[in-house]
């Protein structure tokens, strides 16, 4: 199915702290913005694919977050579990220019996930 | 020669890439335009990029000078230098200057490169602000430091920005560079790298403020100074905007060209209108816009093909590499290391030599390379990268550069050999230094092994003092013992690392962190050579543990290196919501409180209420957005957090005691209370729990306790490491004293020796049976000197740890943004 992504400004690279992860609220859940050490910018569904922990609280490192809850490592781009673990969390396109963060939102995408 | 009517060509931008568009063309077909040449600024070309050295005084000028006036002449150019091209009139093609001169063109070249952004914050249009793009720029630097100007602030850590503060402090300025993001040059180099760049020009007197948001510029007719927006200001003579470029495309706009950030071009450099090609910074090729000069030189050739009447050439984009040009500093920087499913880091420390090297795979291919301190590899590297090499052949050494395999490798310091650490020990040469503590090389070592029939680490290290001192080199030790034995070693003895991202185990990383005053993340991970880039979820809570504990008072805690719990100060549950618990002293509460606890429950209704093991009361199903409210209203009752999420001391446990009990010796609920006002806040490698009971019922099961204290009627006898849970331990006597205040003060030193020597997420119980009972009333009980010692240390280290996190949360708004969305759509 094709859809169109809307792109909506969430907020600044600098709300977020490095290495950390804040919340993005919608209709249909929650989702995680990172912000890495390196200061890249990754978006994934707050909702680890192990037992639906909230990733956004994890450590980060490099570019995989720890799930605070089971330790399961996931990968920020791609949303996948890494290692011996499978399963993926979703995630979302982000845009970032002059430090202001657009996170692209297939509104179905996030509906399905629910 | 035939005479032929030559086509009219207008270059508008006598930079880099207009100039070198030229060049390629007269290459091709010198004699095809009458060409006109517009420039705004007042020079023949020159180039740009070298307006670094001039402000650092490495150049002058005409140094840098790329084509002087008789270039022009020689070649037929009529040149403008100082006219601004104000119109373009497509339909008449005529373009006409800010001067009211027009000139006629059958094909226009746009080459306007790029504009510097100046954020609009207040006070940005004062005189004595500036940017950092043009000779006229330089001398407006220069004339402010040779003006007596005292202070510079940069604002902008990227290229630009380190360059200009370099070349202004060359000059004599106190600098401070002024960056948003955490990690200066972040486009460029990862966290790893820009630590170590920020090292180097802080070395060199440049102070560098990272997370930095400018507020305003302030000054009144001249800056004085820049406020940021958490309230700090920095004194500034001259303020040097360095935040980033736009294309400009002012002209292209106004003449009606399809302009979107930049104006666009086809794999041709042609514009929405055939007869107007564009080159350089100015342009967007396939959504990209640049900011380097390589892709310049590329476009420029394919632009000069199309003018000369060629077809079959096309610009098919750019991959770009960074060298900061900065006389002593060396990095590099290629590709993307934002990382990806099958992306995977090598990395390369050389703390000796202050080497840090990181290579990005994707698959097999070259996705990124970062390199501080040896950039010699970078050309190699970015080739690969360029060209989609397969490296899996060379993958094992790859980190190691081009010149691995022969004499490139040879010295010292190859601890981080990580990619292939046994083939880069056997290439050593004999002569080659193992040990740098006691002058150790690698010859007398194997000689050793081989002829006194060594098998294990300590043998080597008794024989021949290598990894005896500091242990530093003990992974290059066992890598020898392995090599010079081959199966016959078991390193199974050795003690397992800390975790993978290192091969040092916990006790080489403790002591080496107080032994070479480590007091940063990033600088343990430099200077033990540290595997990943930064860490894991293993190593980092454990650093952070580490240089609290060393370090009191000074190191400032790295929040992103805690699990969420100590980051939050609430116990994360299964559902994502938290739970609450305040501190209630010696397990005592009282009406007010218990008061202050209904009212909560109420107002946010919190669905579970429980008394928990360790006598206080747990509040659970709090929504996190909730917490710092929830602690408010607590802490307006007197309560303070109760620390039960934390690696720190949990609950003091109590009995009644004597002021109740009919069997009570002394006073433990008093005791208890005391201990715990003591102790409270301090953070510990694992939970803490402590109990007092009043006699030896003991009631408050204090001999299953970390510390335990039993009363009895002539005094105290104090337990040590028990524990409750899955394993359960009984508490092993470690002594019986008089009064209160011994209690206290080997309590204090009972725990200050347990933070400063167990391994992180070490209870008590595994840390005292691994070091022996023994060792511990050694410590504690026969030395007293060391035990006044430890107590001391532990004294100092409560001084900076004592403070309500709750207060700071609820009302202070530290780390305001851990509890609200960033944002909340639909
Ligand atoms: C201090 C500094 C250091 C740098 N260091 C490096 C480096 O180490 N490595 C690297 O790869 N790149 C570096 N760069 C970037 C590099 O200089 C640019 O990528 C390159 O100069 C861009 O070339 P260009 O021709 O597109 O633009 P420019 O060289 O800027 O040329 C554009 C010219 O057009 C003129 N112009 C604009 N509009 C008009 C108009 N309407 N009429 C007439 N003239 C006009 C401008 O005045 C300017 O002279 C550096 C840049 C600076 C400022
Ligand atoms: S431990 Fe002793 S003093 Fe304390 S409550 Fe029990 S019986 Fe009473
Ligand atoms: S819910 Fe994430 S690891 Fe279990």
């Amino acid at each position: 199915m094709k859809e169109d992504i809307t792109w909506i400004e969430v907020g600044r690279v600098a709300d977020i702290p490095p290495a950390g992860a804040r919340v993005v609220k919608t209709k249909h859940g929650d989702v995680a913005v990172f912000r890495t050490a390196d200061d890249d910018v990754f978006a994934v569904r707050d909702r680890c694919p192990h037992a639906g922990g909230p990733l956004s609280q994890g450590i980060v490192h490099g570019a995989r977050v720890t799930c605070p809850l089971h330790n399961w490592v996931i990968d920020l781009a791609s949303g996948e579990a890494t290692g011996p673990d499978e399963g993926c969390a979703g995630t979302f396109p982000v845009q970032v220019e002059d430090g202001l963060i657009r996170l692209g939102l297939r509104l179905g995408q996030l509906a399905a996930a629910s | 020669m035939m005479a032929r009517t030559r086509e009219r060509l207008v270059v508008v931008g006598n930079g880099m890439a207009g100039i070198r568009t030229v060049e390629e063309l007269l290459k091709r077909d010198p004699d095809r335009y009458d060409i006109t040449v517009f420039g705004a600024e007042p020079h023949v070309n020159y180039n740009r990029i070298m307006l670094s050295p001039v402000l650092a005084g490495e150049k002058t000028f005409d140094q840098i000078v790329l084509n002087d006036r008789s270039w022009y002449e020689r070649n037929g150019i009529t040149l403008l230098t100082g006219e601004k091209v104000e119109t373009i009139d497509r339909e008449a093609r005529t373009v006409t200057s800010v001067g009211g001169r027009t000139v006629g063109y059958d094909r226009l070249l746009l080459a306007t490169g790029s504009d510097p952004f100046i954020i609009p914050v207040p006070g940005h249009g004062l005189p004595g602000v500036v940017t950092f793009r043009d000779m006229f720029d330089v001398e407006a630097m220069l004339r402010k430091a040779a003006d007596g100007g005292r202070h510079a602030v940069v604002i902008g850590g990227g290229l630009l920005g380190l360059e200009a503060a370099n070349g202004l402090a060359v000059n004599g300025m106190k600098v401070t560079v002024i960056h948003l993001m955490g990690t200066i040059m972040e486009r460029q180099l990862d966290e790893a790298a820009g630590f170590l760049l920020q090292r180097e020009l802080e070395d060199r007197g440049i102070d560098v403020m990272t997370n930095a948001d400018t507020k305003a510029v302030l000054g009144d007719g001249h800056v004085t100074g820049v406020l940021l927006k958490d309230g700090r200001e920095i004194p500034a003579d001259l303020v040097v905007m360095a935040v980033g470029i736009r294309p400009s495309t002012g002209l292209a706009k106004a003449a009606g060209l399809a302009v979107e950030r930049g104006v666009v071009v086809d794999d041709h450099m042609a514009t929405s209108d055939p007869a107007i090609l564009a080159v350089g910074e100015c342009v967007q090729h396939r959504g990209a816009t640049y900011g380097l000069v390589a892709p310049l030189w590329e476009m420029a050739r394919v632009c000069a093909d199309q003018l000369a009447g060629r077809r079959d050439s096309a610009y098919a984009g750019s991959v770009t590499s960074t060298k900061l040009k900065v006389t002593g500093i060396d990095v590099f920087s290629a590709g993307d290391f934002g990382g990806g499913k099958d992306c995977e880091d090598i990395v390369f420390r050389d703390a000796a030599r202050g080497v840090y090297k990181r290579i990005v795979l994707k698959g097999d291919r070259i996705a990124g390379a970062v390199l501080y301190g040896d950039t010699k590899d970078g050309a190699w590297y970015f080739q690969m990268l360029r060209e989609a090499e397969n490296v899996a052949p060379l993958r094992e050494t790859l980190i190691f550069g081009q010149g691995f395999g022969g004499q490139g490798f040879g010295g010292q310091g190859f601890g981080g050999a990580a990619a292939n650490p046994k083939a880069a020990v056997a290439a050593l040469s004999d002569g080659a230094e193992i040990c740098g503590c006691n002058g150790v090389c690698k010859g007398a070592i194997t000689r050793a092994i081989a002829d006194k029939g060594l098998t294990t680490l300590d043998d080597v290290r008794s024989h021949t003092k290598a990894s005896a001192s500091c242990g530093s080199c003990t992974g290059l030790v066992e890598q020898l013992l392995e090599l010079t034995l081959g199966d016959g070693y078991q390193a199974a003895a050795a003690a397992k690392p800390l975790c993978k991202c290192t091969h040092h185990p916990h006790d080489d990383v403790r002591r080496l962190i107080v032994a070479g005053e480590l007091k940063s993340i990033p600088a343990v991970m430099q200077a033990l050579e540290w595997k990943t880039a930064n860490g894991c979820h293993v190593c980092r809570p454990a650093l952070n543990y580490y240089l609290l504990a060393a370090w009191p008072g000074e190191y400032r805690d790295d929040y992103q290196s805690r699990f969420v719990n100590e980051r939050v100060h609430a116990n994360i549950q299964k559902d994502g919501t938290y739970s609450v618990v305040p501190r209630m002293w010696g397990g005592l509460t009282s009406a007010k409180e218990l008061r202050a606890i209904a009212d909560v429950v109420d107002k946010f209704a919190i669905p579970t209420v429980k008394v928990t093991g360790g006598q206080r009361i747990d509040l659970f199903g709090v929504k996190k957005e909730d917490l710092p409210a929830v602690w408010r209203d607590l802490n307006d009752a007197g309560m303070v957090s109760g620390h039960a999420y934390a690696k720190g001391l949990r609950t003091v446990k109590t009995c009644v005691g004597s002021e109740w009990c009919r069997f009570g010796t002394q006073d433990s609920t008093g005791m208890g209370v005391k201990l715990e006002r003591m102790t409270w806040g301090t953070w510990t490698p694992h939970k803490v729990k402590l109990a007092v009971s009043g006699c030896p019922r003991n009631c408050a099961e204090a001999t299953i306790k970390d510390f335990g204290v039993v009363a009895v009627d002539s005094g105290w006898e104090l337990y040590v490491a028990g524990n409750g849970g899955m394993k359960v331990r009984e508490c092993d006597f470690l002594t019986k004293v008089e009064t209160e205040e011994q209690v206290l003060e080997y309590c204090g030193a009972f725990l200050q020796l347990y933070r400063e020597e167990a391994r992180y997420l070490d209870r008590t119980a595994p840390w005292v049976e691994r070091v022996g009972l023994d060792y511990v009333k050694r410590r504690v009980v026969e030395d007293g000197e060391g035990r006044r010692a430890l107590f001391a240390r532990f004294q100092f280290s409560q001084m900076f740890s004592q403070t309500d996190p709750w207060e700071e949360r609820a009302s202070r708004g530290i780390d305001s943004h851990e509890f609200a969305p960033l944002a909340t759509v639909g």
